[in-house]
């Protein structure tokens, strides 16, 4: 496939983080183009999520570059806020904000970006209670679209605290869809499940994926990667050490370190 | 009549024909209002503290602003609540030439007393939520002062309510210094009945016993809002 430069979304160029002295990623160069579900797989403590964290700079990046969407995010000048509105993120452990309901979970973000764009636009210090109200609306109406979609109408108005893990973390996957984004990140999204709910999230997911969405996936559903992603990198040594289609890279692996990985995870 | 009703019955007097029972409610009403209001106060300030203890500190402003909260910090815990009333009131005021009642000294120095309090517990409070709520308030691009203030502040706030009520509870007993810049609280209330029955037992006894019925309600009331809290966490 003949990749065009407006193809790429974000491009990692010389990446590399350490802490406490300690080198966790030791110079990344990759990119990844629109409509890539791509797959991290690797040993515990690889820097699978240290490399995921600083794709949206929740880890700054020691040197290098994170070029997304021709922006430079590693440059402390970006308002890195602004950006990371269109980079979703799922966790391992869900983190629905324990204060809030399930629909004010979803709703949060679009309501206070929603309110502080027009701000910005038009120059005011507080926005007018009836533009709230319509963004509001707006973003419930949306909200209640997405709860549909997973099945969940009806817990809308709950805590997060009485749902079970898959529900939790199929409202966390929809959460990052409310802002519209144009890549979502999953750090591990199934490992904190019991192994009945690993199902429905990756069911979700694979529905993201048919509908086009960019996902970066780190995770260790071999499953899931063989199946549904069209690259898969295997992260060794603080770098990259395969980084192929999903037959080539279970099949062919090349890399000393991933056939010997393969051959305990398989 | 025994030695003690006699005592009582003077006490009566003054409080009830001689405008003692106004003086009461007046101090009843002082104490009360320096307290809930310097509450408040410090609950802005220690929050605010404890915002900026808790901000990543590799750029200079959260490093000058965290040295700033120290010491203030330090100061307020490092002094007596009199002589830190007493320094507001006959040093502070009159240099930069502002008056103020007794009472609304005694409200800004309480409330910038027992927001240095506050701002340790309410760290422990903000410390004591899970980081990754902070982390997906940033991940959906929120800023770490609105993340903060819509995630973090309000369940640190939920997690340390009944510290925040003994707090409450020390400022109403320490409201009974709050005479010394010439506040009018029970103690000058009481004060005054005694020396005009020229008896202090009663008048001593009774201001003990408002105090620890204060505190009791208070206590009751924190009691019940911990249960439903609890409650709320089961079933929401
Ligand atoms: N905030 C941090 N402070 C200090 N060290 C860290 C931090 N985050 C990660 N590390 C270290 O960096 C290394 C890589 O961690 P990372 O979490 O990226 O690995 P991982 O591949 O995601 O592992 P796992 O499969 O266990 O999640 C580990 O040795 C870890 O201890
Ligand atoms: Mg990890």
């Amino acid at each position: 496939m003949e990749t065009e430069k407006n193809d790429i979304l974000i491009d990692v160029r010389g990446l590399k983080k350490s802490f406490d002295g300690q080198d966790v990623l030791t110079g990344i160069d990759m990119s990844i183009r629109r409509g890539d579900i791509v797959c991290v797989i690797g040993p515990s403590g690889s820097g699978k999520s240290t490399f995921l964290r600083c794709l949206n700079c929740m880890e700054d990046p020691d040197e290098g570059q994170i070029i997304f969407d021709n922006v430079d995010l590693a440059d402390m000048k970006v308002d890195i806020n602004e950006h990371r509105r269109h980079m979703g993120m799922v966790f391992q452990h869900f983190n629905l904000f324990n204060n809030k309901t399930v629909i004010e979970n979803i709703m949060l973000a679009p309501v206070y970006t929603g309110c502080q764009n027009y701000r910005r636009e038009n120059h005011k210090l507080f926005t007018p209670g009836n533009v709230k109200k319509e963004i509001t609306e707006k973003a419930r109406e949306k909200a209640l679209e997405l709860l549909a979609r997973i099945g969940l109408e009806d817990k809308a108005d709950v805590y997060p605290s009485t749902l079970s893990g898959g529900q939790k973390q199929r409202v966390a996957i929809v959460r990052s869809l409310a802002m519209d984004p144009k890549v979502i990140l999953f750090d591990e999204p199934t490992s904190a499940l019991d192994p009945e709910m690993v199902g429905e999230v990756l069911d979700l997911m694979k529905d993201l994926a048919g509908s086009g969405m960019t996902m970066i996936v780190v995770t260790h559903e071999m499953g899931f990667a063989r199946e549904v992603s069209n690259r898969v990198l295997f992260m060794a040594d603080g770098t990259i050490g395969e980084d192929a289609p999903p037959e080539n890279f279970f099949n062919s692996p090349e890399n000393p370190r991933l056939k010997e990985f393969l051959s305990k995870v398989l | 009549m025994s030695g003690f009703d006699k005592k009582v019955d003077n006490f009566l007097r003054v409080f009830l024909n001689s405008g003692g029972y106004k003086m009461v409610l007046t101090g009843l009403k002082n104490t009360l209002i320096i307290s809930v209001l310097g509450l408040l106060i410090g609950i802005v300030i220690g929050t605010l503290i404890a915002a900026v203890k808790v901000m990543p500190k590799y750029k200079t402003l959260p490093k000058v602003l965290n040295a700033i909260c120290t010491f203030y910090v330090e100061l307020f815990r490092g002094t007596p609540m009199v002589v830190q009333l007493l320094i507001f009131y006959y040093v502070l005021l009159p240099l930069i030439g502002m008056k103020m009642t007794g009472v609304q000294v005694a409200i800004w120095v309480f409330g910038l007393n027992s927001g240095a309090y506050i701002s340790e517990m309410m760290r422990g409070g903000i410390q004591s939520v899970d980081p990754g709520q902070l982390e997906a308030g940033r991940a959906v691009g929120l800023s770490f002062a609105t993340s903060m203030r819509l995630i973090v502040i309000p369940q640190a706030i939920k997690n340390i309510l009944p510290t925040l009520g003994n707090e409450f509870i020390a400022l109403i007993k320490e409201t009974s210094v709050v005479s010394f810049v010439g506040a009018a609280d029970l103690y000058v209330a009481f004060n005054y009945i005694g020396s005009n029955s020229y008896e202090f037992m009663v008048p001593y006894l009774a201001m003990a016993i408002i105090y620890i019925v204060l505190v009791l309600i208070i206590s009751l009331c924190i009691r019940i809002m911990e249960k439903n809290l609890a409650k709320s966490d089961r079933r929401k």
